[in-house]
């Protein structure tokens, strides 16, 4: 152990928190036994809510506090609260879910319309990042849908003619 | 106040958002100073993980003062700076009584298999995040921890996730004196299980990527040995070549659902989302960890499956150990090794970004830009 500890005296802190006997470690090691009484712990006191949460069916009730961002709504939300009504282990919940949250961006942009603000999506996706780092490559994207556009702009045109 | 928010797949910006409000007696609302945006915000970002909604605003590393309590908080005050842990847990049920704050069933509805996490979509509870000017916090007395004077906060900033997530990888792998430990990813959290395997008393720390910029900085912040995969063709040779045929004694996934480096896993993993994301890395931890030995994983995937060769790990007999990081119960001992100087989290920091900017932030960090390692937003109400 000496020798070893010499070897990496130039690694500030080497094995200072080498410890043999913590065997079985996180995430066995504070094992209390408590497990037995299951979910029957004291509970905190719990959050009131004014927005719809939805719940897992793999437990009784609500955990005592959550997050109130974004309640479901519109038709994503159709699709989360039917989500719901399979547990964590079934794609019956996850697979409405991915698709409502394709369904919630279509929602996001009619939204933004509806308020008067056309999303500037080139922004949102950093485009201004690209410009400064990665000119090279927006240019070559830019310059090949242009012509892909302008392609397919002709084929289309000389067909109707 | 100004907030980041979703707006679909590799979309996002700020906009104006309500002031959070105490809405249980144990809450407390803080005034940002920092937060980062971390690996797990890219798996947000790419639409990876289920419930999603748009108008969410992510963040889940932050720091901040706090400017208002709940009538039952009683550790904190107004004024106080703190570390906010990214996991929310309630200290009171049996998971949080064995330290396992990662694991708390009181803060979160929505999924029982984690516990809520700020601004990580509402399969981890549906709470706002701190990439905002203020967020809501709650159990403020078990989580938020108060900053020592002495410390700098671009250091407290990274001790919310990057630095427990990075300890208790190399502790999951319970490293033994002289142990060889592979760790895939030189992204923050791999380059700091890389600088906690020594700690733990590792002969020999090997981490591999495919960004040499990363992998240069990772050979010098972490003193270990650094290799691209890109160069080796296949990994798990290339690693049982160099433990002389035996395999590493521990190998850490901290790659998670966004790993390149397989056609096959990208597929059907992030194109087609057969699999919850490509679990490439944990692949080759398997395939090239001993006979015998430990798999320590804190890669986050998604909530589906994944193509894993299971069956290695049952004729290998490996023990595998996988976890949200419990940072509440590491945050001593990790302020100590800060203090002395075995740990410098904020030598990750590669760039400093306005709030306002958080889109360009978000596709820097994710392409990889501008050789990006970690970006840290500050809001301007950061300085009051
Ligand atoms: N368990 C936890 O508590 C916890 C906490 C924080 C982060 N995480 C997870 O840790 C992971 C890493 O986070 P980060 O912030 O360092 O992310 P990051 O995206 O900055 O780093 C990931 C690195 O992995 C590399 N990579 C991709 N495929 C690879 C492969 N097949 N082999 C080797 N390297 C590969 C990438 O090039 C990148 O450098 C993410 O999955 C994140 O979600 C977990
Ligand atoms: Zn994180
Ligand atoms: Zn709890």
């Amino acid at each position: 152990m000496e020798n070893i500890a010499d070897q990496y005296k130039h690694i500030k802190g080497w094995g200072v928190d080498a410890d043999p006997t913590n065997e079985p470690t996180h995430p066995m090691k504070k094992y209390t036994g408590d497990d037995h009484n299951r979910i029957n712990w004291q509970r905190p006191a719990l959050q009131q809510y004014t927005v719809e949460i939805l719940k897992s069916n793999e437990r009784p009730t609500l955990s005592a506090v959550n997050g109130t961002s974004v309640p479901p709504s519109g038709l994503s939300g159709v699709l989360r609260r039917y989500a719901f009504k399979f547990s964590e282990s079934s794609y019956g919940h996850w697979l409405p879910l991915l698709l409502a949250d394709r369904i919630n961006v279509v929602e996001g942009i009619i939204d933004d319309i509806k308020e008067g603000h056309f999303p500037n999506i080139p922004a949102e996706r950093g485009i201004a990042a690209d410009w400064k780092y990665n000119r090279k490559a927006l240019i070559q994207k830019t310059v090949a849908m242009a012509a892909v556009s302008f392609i397919l702009f002709t084929a289309l045109r000389s067909k109707r003619k | 106040m100004l907030a980041m928010n979703y707006r679909g797949p590799r979309r996002v910006r700020v906009s104006e958002k309500p002031m959070p409000e105490i809405l249980h007696p144990k809450d407390c609302v803080v005034r940002v100073t920092r937060s980062c945006i971390c690996g797990s915000d890219i798996h947000l970002y790419n639409g990876l993980v289920p419930d999603t909604r748009v108008g969410s605003t992510f963040g889940h590393e932050f720091i901040g003062v706090v400017e208002e309590i709940g009538p039952d908080v009683h550790k904190l005050k107004v004024g106080d700076n703190v570390i906010v842990p990214f996991n929310i847990a309630c200290g009171e049920c049996a998971f949080c009584k064995q330290e396992l704050y990662g694991n708390c069933h009181e803060s979160n509805s929505q999924a029982t298999a984690v516990g809520g996490i700020f601004g990580y979509s509402h399969t981890a509870g549906g709470y706002d995040g701190g990439q905002a000017e203020y967020a809501r916090v709650p159990y403020a007395d078990v989580g938020p921890t108060v900053i020592p004077e002495w410390m700098d906060h671009d250091d407290a900033v990274l001790l919310t996730d990057v630095v427990p997530t990075g300890y208790q990888a190399a502790e999951m792998g319970g490293i033994k004196t002289g142990d060889t430990v592979v760790i895939f990813g030189a992204g923050p959290v791999g380059i700091m299980a890389a600088k906690c395997a020594w700690l733990f008393g590792a002969g020999r720390v090997i981490i591999i990527d495919k960004l040499d910029y990363r992998l240069e900085f990772a050979k010098e912040y972490a003193q270990c040995e650094a290799y691209n995969y890109e160069d080796m063709g296949d990994p798990v040779l290339f690693l049982k070549k160099t433990t002389d045929w035996f395999g590493a004694d521990v190998c850490i996934d901290a790659v998670g659902a966004d790993a390149t480096g397989s056609a096959l896993q990208t597929i059907t993993g992030k194109k087609l989302m057969l699999q919850a994301g490509a679990a490439t890395a944990l692949h080759w931890a398997i395939n090239s960890v001993k006979k015998g030995g430990i798999v320590s994983i804190v890669g986050v995937y998604g909530p589906t499956d994944n193509l894993v060769p299971i069956g290695n790990v049952l004729n290998k007999g490996l023990t595998v150990r996988a976890n949200q990081a419990s940072v509440k119960r590491l945050l001593p001992r990790l302020i100590e090794h800060v203090k002395e100087g075995r740990l410098n989290p904020k030598g990750l920091i590669t760039h400093r970004v306005p709030l306002e900017e958080v889109a360009d932030a978000y596709h820097i960090f994710t392409s990889k830009l501008d050789n990006c390692l970690k970006p840290v937003l500050i809001p301007s109400t950061a300085k009051k």
